[in-house]
């Protein structure tokens, strides 16, 4: 697949007013994120305690928090902290239960029974319970949430590989290669594995927007990013002291979370849309 | 039937076994020795020995693990590193809070959650449809504990109707019901509508129309009867994220639970209430799963006869 072919839906997807809406907030999101040094004049961990509860100003648009510092920053820099976590996270969770599931779905036997008792055991729990368990192992920061969200989103797309996996294997291209004396590590990632992808990265992009509450809810909880580091999660959790005197602090960041979360579940929806009218010019 | 619910429970003890021995290995899998991690810092070495006979330390793991699940069937749950109570008593006393918290939530979301489906459903494609469903968009990627401090911000802060925190009376439960609670309602609400949307379209519905029977009676006795059983199933396997929305919302609003014991537990590296609060919240899930297995197969005398 070349990459015009690949990115194709993806541009698609912003026809449509929702998905154009959706995808220009994650621009935006991701943009500020990537740019934060550069688009503000003030530190993430500046104090400046006179100037601290500052409603918001010319010079600090949205104000500043407790201690002063500028709570635009703070959000900017907070964007790195939460949509690099949480992607990460997906990543590894991705690229681990593909692997598990495609080989399992395609070598069957003991060890697919194996990786399914142990992917149906973890899918019956809520994320934040294996999350939590997770973060009792490792420890609190950034590699523990990493784990928690790396290993709560496992089982999700290890079910799904495998029975993507599953549905093709028996396809007459997959025997083609077979008799043409391929091996099986070919076969599953030349031939498989690609052919599954589309439905594994939507899945992985709607996953995010869970992970991305799932980062914030721990880092509320103080098991996220350590401080000085501001994640959106970690913000919200010192504003619940201010809650009285400058209500922005805990608002702007949830703010952030919910419309980020909504953004990619629309843009998700409009990328299946855009995926499923693919499929079915091809076939037709 | 009850030899159904005898099996269903059966199957659990493996599942149970499996969670438990997670939670067991958490001890070891930390960094540190398990001794330092069971005592407060500047303890005497006869206390150390203590806490090592206690949990058979100097034993192979395998010993450890059943000494430690012996202690756990028989209601021992070690004691807590800070404070020095029976972790017991903490999770008895806590339990109660969260149990009442889940509780009134799960009722409050399928209550609201079914009727705003009907209406969606009966409504579909319309005005109220779309607005039902977009709230139900927003409402299910809200982060929980942002609602919940929204809530305190407008009624707790600005309006002054209902307590900022705490546990006292049963104004305290309003908002914290109403923050776990929501999150489940966009859930029923989807599937109540598309299960009633699939319902209607059934043939038996086509002969009620024919009989001539009031359209809102086919909706209501006839075709949610029907529409319910995936919604139950759904409800019950929602239990355990209802309980771990709890998890937040305790935190959130300072309620005392097993939720916000856990979290206190987690920052202080007080590992024997940690591992007690977890295997509490994956029992209760495994217990909402059985319990919602059993509830289909009350309701749907497919599942019951193929039981049979």
């Amino acid at each position: 697949m070349n990459m015009a072919a690949a990115l194709a839906p993806a541009a698609t997807a912003l026809r449509s007013p929702k998905g154009a809406i959706a995808g220009g907030w994650l621009l935006l999101v991701i943009l500020g994120a990537i740019l934060a040094p550069w688009l503000t004049p003030y530190g993430y961990d500046v104090q400046n305690l006179p100037g601290a509860f500052q409603p918001p100003n010319a010079q600090h648009w949205l104000g500043t928090d407790e201690f002063g510092r500028d709570l635009l920053t703070r959000l900017l820099y907070g964007a790195r902290t939460s949509l690099s976590v949480s992607a990460v996270a997906i990543g590894i969770s991705v690229t681990a239960g593909l692997i598990l599931g495609a080989v399992a779905g395609y070598f069957g036997g003991r060890l697919d029974r194996a990786v399914t008792v142990v992917v149906d055991l973890t899918w019956s729990f809520p994320e934040i319970l294996v999350a939590l368990i997770l973060v009792a192992i490792v420890g609190p920061g950034v590699t523990g949430t990493l784990a928690a969200i790396g290993v709560a989103y496992l089982a999700q797309f290890t079910r799904l590989a495998r029975a993507q996996i599953m549905a093709i294997r028996a396809e007459t291209y997959v025997e083609a290669a077979r008799s043409l004396g391929a091996s099986d590590a070919f076969i599953l990632f030349r031939h498989l594995i690609p052919n599954t992808l589309s439905p594994v990265l939507v899945a992985a992009m709607l996953a995010t927007g869970d992970a991305i509450i799932l980062e914030a809810t721990l880092g509320f909880f103080g098991l996220g990013a350590q401080p000085p580091i501001p994640s959106w999660g970690a913000m919200m959790s010192s504003g619940t002291a201010q809650l009285f005197r400058a209500p922005g602090i805990i608002l702007f960041p949830g703010l952030c979370v919910a419309a980020t979360v909504v953004a990619i579940n629309l843009y998700g929806d409009a990328l299946v849309r855009a995926l499923d009218i693919r499929s079915r010019a091809r076939t037709h | 039937m009850l030899a159904f619910t005898f099996r269903r429970l059966l199957a659990l003890i493996p599942v149970f076994l499996a969670v438990s021995l997670i939670i067991f290995l958490i001890l070891h899998l930390i960094p540190g020795d398990p001794v330092d991690n069971l005592i407060k810092i500047g303890a005497s070495a006869g206390q150390r020995a203590e806490i090592e006979a206690r949990y058979g330390l100097d034993r192979p793991l395998p010993v450890q693990y059943l000494v430690w699940l012996g202690n756990v069937l028989q209601g021992d749950l070690g004691t807590a590193i800070v404070g020095r109570r029976a972790v017991s008593a903490i999770v008895a006393q806590a339990l109660p809070y969260s149990l009442m918290l889940g509780g009134c939530a799960l009722l409050f979301s399928s209550i609201l959650g079914i009727a705003l489906g009907i209406v969606a459903a009966l409504k579909r494609d319309r005005w109220p449809d779309q607005a039902i469903m977009g709230g139900v968009l927003i409402g299910s990627t809200m982060p929980g504990f942002w609602l919940g401090l929204m809530l305190i911000l407008v009624f707790a802060v600005w309006l002054g109707w209902f307590p900022v925190s705490g546990a006292r009376g049963w104004t305290s439960l309003v908002l914290p019901v109403l923050t776990v609670g929501l999150g489940g309602t966009a859930l029923v609400a989807r599937v109540t509508r598309i299960a009633m949307i699939e319902a209607g379209q059934r043939d038996f519905v086509l002969l009620l129309h024919a009989k001539g029977l009031p359209v809102w009676r086919i909706q209501l006795f006839h075709v949610l009867r029907h529409a319910l059983i995936p919604v139950v199933t759904i409800l019950a396997l929602r239990i355990g994220w209802i309980l771990g929305g709890s998890v937040t919302v305790e935190v959130v609003f300072a309620r005392p639970g097993l939720g916000s014991t856990l979290i206190k537990a987690l920052a202080q590296h007080d590992y024997p209430v940690v591992q007690a609060c977890l295997l509490m919240l994956a029992v209760a899930v495994m217990l909402g799963t059985l319990l919602g297995d059993i509830l289909q197969a009350v309701m749907d005398p497919r599942v019951r006869t193929a039981l049979q």
